[in-house]
C-alpha cells in the first residue's frame, strides 16, 4: 500500500499520529512527514485507522 | 440481523455504515437524513467553506460517493416516530421497519426566543445556512456574532479574514471560560481584539432591533450595536423531539449505556448520544466534538453486530479549532475550574501546551499551535497518568 497525502488538505491535527506513530509524525515545525511511504502489511490496520480518523480527509491509500 | 436502518446521516451515520460495511454485515442498510444532500462534512462551513477557498465537492463526506456502501437512501426525509416495540420509525409517510437502530440524528442550534422571523438572523449547521451567511458577508455585512464559543470564534475569525467588520458578544467574562478558565480564556479574548475583532465580553443581549431587518443588537445596558447580520452561536441542543413518547430515554440526548445501547435493538451516536464514559469514571457525558462521532458511529454499528459480546465505548475526547493562525486542540475532560499548569511555551503568546488535572489524574489538554505535543499528552490521558507523571515528562522534554 502506498500512502498519499494531500497537504492542501492536512491541517496537522496529528490524528493520524496517535493512530499511527510509525507511519505519520507532525514534527516540532508543526508539518506532517509521513516516515513510511509504502509500510508493510503489519501497519494496515493502524494506516487505515489514520485514513478514517484523519479530519479532513487528507490521507488516501492508493 | 436483515435490516439495520441508521437515521441521521452525518458524520456518525456514515462511519455506522461504513463500520457496518468493514465488519462483514451484509443485510440492508437503509440511510435515513433529513438533509437532501450526499453526506457532507461541517467543519468546513465555519472556516474553509465560509471563506470561499473550499469548494463544495470538497465537503463531501465520501469522495467517491455511497454507492460502495449498498445503501438504501432516504435522504431529504427527517425520522418522526420511533416504536422500539414494533421496531419500526415513522420515515415521512412510511413505516420503516428495522432488525436493528442506530440513531445519529446530532443536534441543532440553540436559538434565542424571539429572534427568529426576521431576514438577517442566522444560525450555521447547514450548508445552505453557511452559504447565507457567506452571501451576506461578502456583500458587505457588518456582523454581530452572539456567542464566542468555537463557532462564533471561527466565524469571526474567517470574516476578519476576509477583510470585514465583527463584533461579538459574550456574556461570560472571559470566552469558554467554562471551559478553559481565566487565563486562557484571556489568551483568546487576546487573540480576536489582536484580529481586529470588537469583542465584548460580560455583556447581555436584550433584543434584535430593526424595521423588518437587523439594524442594531441592543445589550442589556441600553447600548446598541449596529449590524446587519446577526449570528445566533449560543450552542446546540440534541435533536430528539422526533424520539419524544418513545421508549428511549431522552435527557439532553439519547441517553445510552457503556456499549452504547439505548433500547433492545437500538443504539445511539455522536451528538445525540449521552452515555457513561469509562475512561472518565462512567461520567454521563455527551460529545458534540467531530472525532467522537466518527469513533462512536463506528462502535454504535459493532455494539449492534456483536450483541452479548459488544464492549464498551471508552474515549478520550479530542476537539480542534482553527483560529486565525491558531490550531487550539483540547484533549480529555477537564473544567475551566481545574488546576492547570503551562507546561511548554508560554500563555503570553500564542504557541503553548496547558494541562488540567482532574483530582491526581491527568485530566486534560489544551494545546496552541502545539499538535505534536497534544497528541502525546492525548495518550498520556487515556493511560490515566497522574498529574505529577504529565508534569515530569514536561519537565523531561522540554
Amino acid at each position: 500500500m502506498k500512502i498519499v497525502v494531500d497537504f492542501d488538505k492536512c491541517k496537522s491535527n496529528a490524528v493520524c499520529m496517535a493512530a499511527a506513530p510509525e507511519v505519520f509524525e507532525v514534527r516540532d515545525d508543526n508539518f506532517l512527514y509521513v516516515l513510511q511511504e509504502e509500510p508493510g502489511e503489519e501497519q494496515r490496520e493502524q494506516v487505515e485507522e489514520a485514513v478514517r480518523t484523519c479530519p479532513t480527509g487528507a490521507i488516501s491509500l492508493i | 440481523m436483515k435490516r439495520i436502518v441508521v437515521v441521521g446521516a452525518s458524520l456518525a451515520g456514515v462511519r455506522a455504515a461504513e463500520a457496518l460495511r468493514r465488519d462483514g454485515y451484509e443485510g440492508r442498510v437503509v440511510l435515513v437524513g433529513a438533509e437532501a444532500h450526499a453526506p457532507y462534512d461541517r467543519p468546513p462551513l465555519s472556516k474553509d467553506y465560509l471563506a470561499g477557498t473550499t469548494a463544495r465537492p470538497a465537503l463531501d463526506l465520501r469522495k467517491d460517493g455511497v454507492a460502495d456502501l449498498d445503501l438504501d437512501l432516504h435522504l431529504g426525509q427527517a425520522a418522526h416516530s420511533l416504536d422500539v416495540d414494533a421496531h419500526t420509525v415513522g420515515v415521512g409517510e412510511e413505516t420503516v421497519e428495522y432488525d436493528g437502530l442506530i440513531i445519529a440524528t446530532g443536534a441543532h442550534p440553540r436559538r434565542i426566543p424571539g429572534w427568529d422571523a426576521r431576514p438577517g438572523v442566522h444560525t450555521l449547521r447547514t450548508v445552505e445556512d453557511a452559504d447565507a451567511l457567506r452571501t451576506a458577508i461578502v456583500g458587505g455585512a457588518r456582523i454581530c456574532v452572539i456567542g464566542a464559543g468555537f463557532i462564533g470564534a471561527e466565524v469571526a475569525a474567517t470574516a476578519r479574514g476576509l477583510g470585514h467588520q465583527v463584533t461579538v458578544l459574550e456574556a461570560l467574562p472571559q470566552p469558554m471560560v467554562r471551559g478553559v478558565g481565566p487565563v486562557i480564556g484571556a489568551v483568546l479574548a487576546r487573540l480576536h481584539r489582536a484580529h481586529g475583532v470588537d469583542l465584548r465580553l460580560g455583556v447581555g443581549v436584550e433584543a434584535v432591533v430593526g424595521d423588518g431587518r437587523v439594524e442594531q443588537v441592543r445589550l442589556a445596558d441600553g447600548s446598541a450595536v449596529e449590524c446587519d447580520l446577526v449570528l445566533v452561536a449560543v450552542g446546540a441542543v440534541p435533536t430528539t423531539d422526533w424520539l419524544a413518547g418513545s421508549a428511549v430515554t431522552v435527557a439532553d440526548g439519547v441517553v445510552c449505556d457503556a456499549m452504547l445501547r439505548a433500547a433492545p435493538d437500538v443504539v445511539a451516536a455522536g451528538d445525540v448520544c449521552r452515555w457513561p464514559n469509562p475512561m472518565f469514571d462512567d461520567e454521563m457525558m455527551r460529545i458534540e466534538h467531530w472525532t467522537n462521532a466518527a469513533e462512536q458511529g463506528t462502535h454504535a454499528a459493532r455494539t449492534l453486530l456483536r450483541g452479548d459480546e459488544a464492549t464498551p465505548f471508552s474515549t478520550v475526547p479530542f476537539v480542534w479549532s482553527d483560529q486565525y493562525d491558531v490550531k487550539i486542540q483540547s484533549v480529555g475532560r477537564f473544567s475551566g475550574d481545574d488546576r492547570m499548569e503551562v507546561v511548554h511555551g508560554t500563555t503570553d503568546d500564542d504557541r503553548f501546551v496547558a494541562l488540567f488535572a482532574r483530582g491526581d489524574r491527568l485530566g486534560g489538554v489544551l494545546g496552541f499551535s502545539q499538535p505534536r505535543r497534544v497528541m502525546q499528552y492525548r495518550r498520556m490521558v487515556a493511560d490515566r497518568a497522574s498529574f505529577a507523571d504529565a508534569l515530569a515528562f514536561a519537565a523531561e522534554n522540554p
